[in-house]
């Protein structure tokens, strides 16, 4: 070991602290960018690998009923690769501990095990055997939610009939890695699953035998997907096809992908922050250290070491804490990697989802800590090396102050001198102040950032659940029903008001382009079901032509008074131009909603409903759920109390990990900014501190002018963090408007409240760390020597 | 009057028994101070006399309250300095004793009146700090900062900054050791007017033996104990001293 290295570990041992908070610092960026890249990797390499492996299909199309012969006619498509035709009914399920009924999507599958598009992965138990009816496959999320093993069997309305169902294998479709009914935003595992039965069984009991009415395709490599698309369309329609999509339409394949790249630029972006914040403490401390040791720097150069040599001592200060936080970040990101995975695989069923934090990972993570270290490095470095040795032994030029902008405006009579200290040391550097004040802002920004989502989460809840859905008990029959059915609804047990809608699966078109969608039709008096935007407004149904969401216009180009082509994708399927009436800027989804009268003109039907929305009186719950259970005209019932229930559950635990990181990553940032910032102050001007306890001043008095700094710099950087967390925060609404969900831009008083009171805190700990330092100050040492 | 004890007298503002300190480090013990015994009359100017490492500074801190001897026992009046805590130490301090060093120690980023003013803001009956710096000949300099004086002219600023308070005691630890000569003579013309007019008893340890001219007693320290103490039957006024 050379005397530099000797002097190397001596020096950072005593600078301890300091370099314990870089490398904290430091652990948070890699940790991050482990964490977020790991689980970026395996998300993505589990989807693509589950995806070719299990022949996860390419376009898929939903009708009526086609008979077998029309397969192969699909076969025939050029382009069209496979073709998977299915029986996919869904049922009104009663499971075994579960009050509320659930829904039960049907799917059929061989008999006889073969490989086929969307195929199965058995997590549990075996596949359907030949001859037994009542043997099904269950999904694993809606298993595991509802605590369904092999061996239990479930209740499901079949033809109006009660039909006991046994579970003999749990599986997962690439289908339904995120499993989620149709037009819903969050899953709710217990009341919605796939359920698998061969198709020998399924058949029959729908009417459904020698014909399908799902069909899934793969395409040949090459081939054109509109093209298919068209083709296949025209060849669905006479058999009531409701519009062919590709995967981008694809539910599952549209979270999922969606979920990836968010985390591709959380996963850049975050740990950026963090290692930016450890590459200025670096900066500060090491500038710090060779302006103190400044002679020794002349008389290592005097000795005739050569300035890389000297310049390479003082970097390898940077890198030994920068490599420390590795080390420590690198484990830290293992572990909430796994915790992160954790958590995707309740949301995202993969066979396998593995975090793993591979060599390249690590590399990178390495590599980027270590430019960190150089980047923050340089500016010391540079004096260091530049250092003529004559010069380096002559003790730094004393430091200048002025007189501050505000005492030169003749302020200064309000400020007391210890402000005016604390004024002046902070203007004598204003770079280093801002950078201070700005590392300290992000502290603040990360929190709001944290909290800003259960804020955007209880505005949606308050918009989607509370403004324009007010019904206890929405249910949708399994096909539109005559005016009968709107008298009987009224009259079911516990039912206070009902109020029908219609939904009309349809594409609408505008010049080149078009949507599928659900046209909903609700009266234009309707309480239970509003619609209601981004502002809480309620939007009024007009009484002609179509109300979009936003994102739907958005989506298709059109204005309010663009005549758009409606296609009805049911019964006669009557194409229609329709206006544009009016937009609802929505947070969720992408709709399109008429006044039911006028949908029922426009569709020549007779006040036809799909469903209806109900008001129920809650002593009658039970009664009337059992009812529904059994009742085989209704397909779906939606209970919104066990909605938002579900909602909140999922949100709360999703968010809690990512909140608590957030939390903890802050605090690092808050007491490593002050820790560091206030250890070299005190570095700087101890001399001064010490004379002044000479002077009679007490531990508390010199602790305000040490710290007041710190606290000074604390306040300035509170509404930088809000304006900067805000900015972000507007940045996060921009970057999250996907077709499913836009997040609002709302930030509580409380979000505030918090992120002040968290890096309050934090700083004030950190203060406590400083001030008991004061104690140990060695006062007569001081004043033995020159400054 | 010579010989290792001082006298005692009742009217003593600082009453120094058997005073010794003991410095540790690790296995090797220093004594600093050996047994010492002094007291300090009203108003009276003293000089510190002795070899390097004699124990002087030693002496000061400990009559400053930066420093509590290892045994033995300091009054001021009727405080018990050797059984103070750390607060009233400091108190102590505060109140009542101004010291000033060989560098100056102010502070660096307040100007010559703004040092003044930060001990005058916690006294209770200080002196005008614009007055104070007038008297060490500073009026032209109210607003600069200590970077922007020179070396004697920061040590009036500190012996400003040290007699505003009005202290019972100055105590000075080689005010003039990094000054010139004419510089370090007005130096001490300051302290000498100080002791002259608001009758602070006032110690001055020096390795400067003409210096010694020019005080009440002299005291000669040597390895940790009262050599020897000399009363100036005259005392001599700073300008006509010469080294
Ligand atoms: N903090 C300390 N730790 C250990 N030894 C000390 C300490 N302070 C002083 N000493 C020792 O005590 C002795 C007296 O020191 P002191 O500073 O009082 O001497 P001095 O008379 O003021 O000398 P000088 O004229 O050089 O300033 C010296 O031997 C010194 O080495
Ligand atoms: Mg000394």
């Amino acid at each position: 070991m050379t005397s530099l290295h000797r002097k190397l570990f001596r020096d950072l041992w005593h600078l301890r602290g300091q370099m314990l908070a870089v490398a904290l610092v430091v652990a948070c960026g890699i940790a991050t960018w482990v964490t977020m890249r790991g689980a970026w990797g395996a998300i993505e390499s589990a989807q693509q690998d589950y995806y070719t492996r299990y022949r996860f299909a390419g376009i898929f199309a939903q009708l009526k009923r086609a008979p077998d012969a029309l397969a192969r006619q699909i076969a025939l498509i050029p382009g069209v690769a496979s073709v998977q035709p299915r029986v996919v009914v869904e049922v009104n399920l009663d499971v075994p501990g579960l009050a509320d009924p659930a829904v039960g999507r049907v799917i059929s599958i061989p008999e006889h095990r073969r490989p086929m598009l969307n195929d199965l992965f058995l997590v549990e138990g075996r596949y359907v055997e030949p001859g037994r009816p009542e043997e099904v496959l269950v999904s694993a999320a809606f298993a595991a939610a509802n605590q369904l093993g092999v061996g239990k069997t479930i209740g499901a309305v079949i033809n109006g009939r009660w039909e006991k169902l046994k579970i003999v294998g749990i599986a997962l479709s690439p289908e339904y890695v995120y499993e989620i009914r149709g037009a819903e935003v969050f899953p709710d595992n217990r009341r919605f699953g796939v359920l698998w039965m061969s198709r020998e069984a399924l058949g029959p009991m729908f009417n459904m035998e020698g014909a399908f009415n799902d069909v899934s395709l793969a395409l040949a490599p090459g081939a054109s997907q509109a093209g298919v698309i068209e083709r296949l369309d025209t060849l669905l329609a006479p058999y009531g096809g409701l519009g062919a999509y590709d995967r981008e339409e694809q539910i599952s394949h549209r979270f999922t992908s969606d979920e990836i790249a968010q985390d591709r630029v959380t996963g850049i972006f975050v740990p950026a922050i963090f290692l930016g914040i450890a590459a200025f403490l670096i900066h500060i401390v090491l500038s710090r250290l060779i302006a103190t040791q400044r002679n020794y720097i002349g008389l290592l150069k005097a000795f005739g070491y050569s300035d890389a040599s000297v310049g390479l001592h003082y970097l390898e200060f940077a890198l030994v804490a920068v490599l420390a936080g590795t080390a420590l970040g690198i484990p830290l990101g293992i572990w909430l990697g796994r915790g992160l995975a954790g958590i995707y695989q309740d949301f995202f069923r993969f066979p396998e989802l593995r975090f793993s934090a591979g060599p390249r990972i690590l590399l990178w993570a390495v590599g980027i800590s270590a430019a960190a270290a150089c980047l923050g490095a340089l500016g010391g470095l540079r004096s260091a090396i530049s250092l003529p040795p004559a010069e380096a032994m002559r003790p730094e030029s004393p430091p200048r102050f002025r007189r501050g902008l505000a005492e030169q405006f003749g302020l200064e009579r309000l400020v007391s001198l210890s402000g005016r200290m604390i004024l002046r040391n902070l203007e004598r550097r204003p770079w280093k102040a801002i950078l201070s004040a700005l590392g300290m802002a992000c502290a603040v920004a990360i929190l709001i950032i944290g909290f800003y989502f259960y804020d955007a989460i209880d505005y949606i809840v308050q918009v989607e659940f509370q403004t324009a859905q007010r019904d206890d008990v929405t249910i949708t029959f399994n096909e539109p029903r005559g005016t009968q059915a709107r008298h009987d609804v009224g009259h079911l047990v516990g039912v206070l008001r009902a109020e029908p809608f219609r939904t009309v699966p349809a594409r609408l078109r505008f010049g080149p382009r078009s949507r599928r969608i659900g046209i909903t039709g609700l009266s234009p008096d309707a309480e239970l079901r509003r619609v209601v935007d981004r502002q809480l407004q309620v939007i009024p149904i007009p009484p002609d032509g179509l109300l979009l969401s936003s994102k739907l216009a958005a989506i298709l180009g059109v204005a309010p008074g663009d005549a758009v082509t409606v296609e009805v994708l049911e019964g006669s399927r009557p194409v229609r131009r329709v206006l544009v009436a009016g937009l609802a800027d929505q947070l969720i989804g992408i709709s399109a909603y008429m006044d039911i009268h006028g949908l029922n003109r426009l569709l020549r039907e007779e006040g036809s409903i799909s469903g209806a929305n109900l008001a129920v009186d809650s002593a009658a719950t039970p009664a009337l759920y059992s009812l529904l259970k059994q009742t085989p005209s209704v397909s779906g019932v939606q209970v919104r109390e066990a909605m938002l229930e579900s909602f909140r559950q999922t949100i709360a635990r999703s968010l809690s990990m990512s909140t608590m990181a957030l939390v903890a990553f802050a605090c690092v940032i808050a007491g490593a900014m002050v820790y560091n910032g206030a250890r070299i102050a005190l570095s700087e001007r101890g001399h001064e501190l010490a004379s002044l306890r000479v002077l009679g001043f007490t531990q508390g008095e010199i602790a305000v002018m040490l710290l007041g700094e710190q606290a000074f710099l604390m306040l300035v950087s509170l509404p930088l963090g809000f304006a900067l967390g805000y900015v972000i925060c507007y940045a996060l609404t921009i970057a999250m408007q996907t077709e499913l969900y836009r997040m609002p831009l709302v930030l509580t008083p409380k979000t505030y409240v918090i992120a002040f009171s968290v890096v309050a805190l934090a700083s004030v700990f950190t203060g406590i760390l400083i001030f008991r330092r004061l104690r140990r100050m060695d006062l007569i040492g001081v004043l033995k020597t020159r400054e | 009057m010579k010989g290792a004890r001082a006298q005692t007298s009742p009217e003593a503002v600082f009453h120094v028994h058997e005073v010794t300190k003991v410095y540790r480090m690790g296995d090797v013990e220093v004594h600093a101070l050996r047994g010492v015994t002094l007291d300090l009359l009203p108003g009276e100017f003293v000089v510190l006399l002795g070899p390097s490492g004699s124990g002087k500074s030693t002496l000061l801190n400990i009559l400053g309250g930066l420093d509590v001897p290892t045994s033995g026992e300091v009054y001021y009046r009727d405080h018990n300095l050797t059984a103070a805590a750390a607060e009233e130490l400091t108190r102590y301090r505060r109140e009542h004793v101004g010291f000033v060093f060989q560098f100056y120690n102010l502070i660096p980023s307040l100007t010559a009146l703004e040092n003044t003013q930060l001990v005058t803001d916690i006294s209770e009956n200080p002196l005008d700090a614009e007055e104070c710096l007038r008297l060490v000949g500073l009026a032209e300099r109210l607003h600069h900062f200590p970077a922007q004086l020179s070396g004697g002219e920061q040590q009036r600023v500190a012996i400003a900054r040290a007699v505003v308070k009005r202290p019972e005691v100055l105590l000075c630890d080689e005010p003039t050791g990094a000054l010139d000569y004419m510089t370090g003579k007005l130096v001490l013309e300051i302290l000498e007017r100080v002791n002259r007019e608001l009758r602070t008893i006032t110690v001055v340890i020096t390795h400067n033996a003409a210096i010694a001219a020019m005080a009440d007693r002299v005291i000669h320290i040597s390895s940790g104990t009262i050599a020897s103490i000399t009363r100036n039957e005259k005392k001599v006024s700073p300008d006509q001293i010469s080294w």
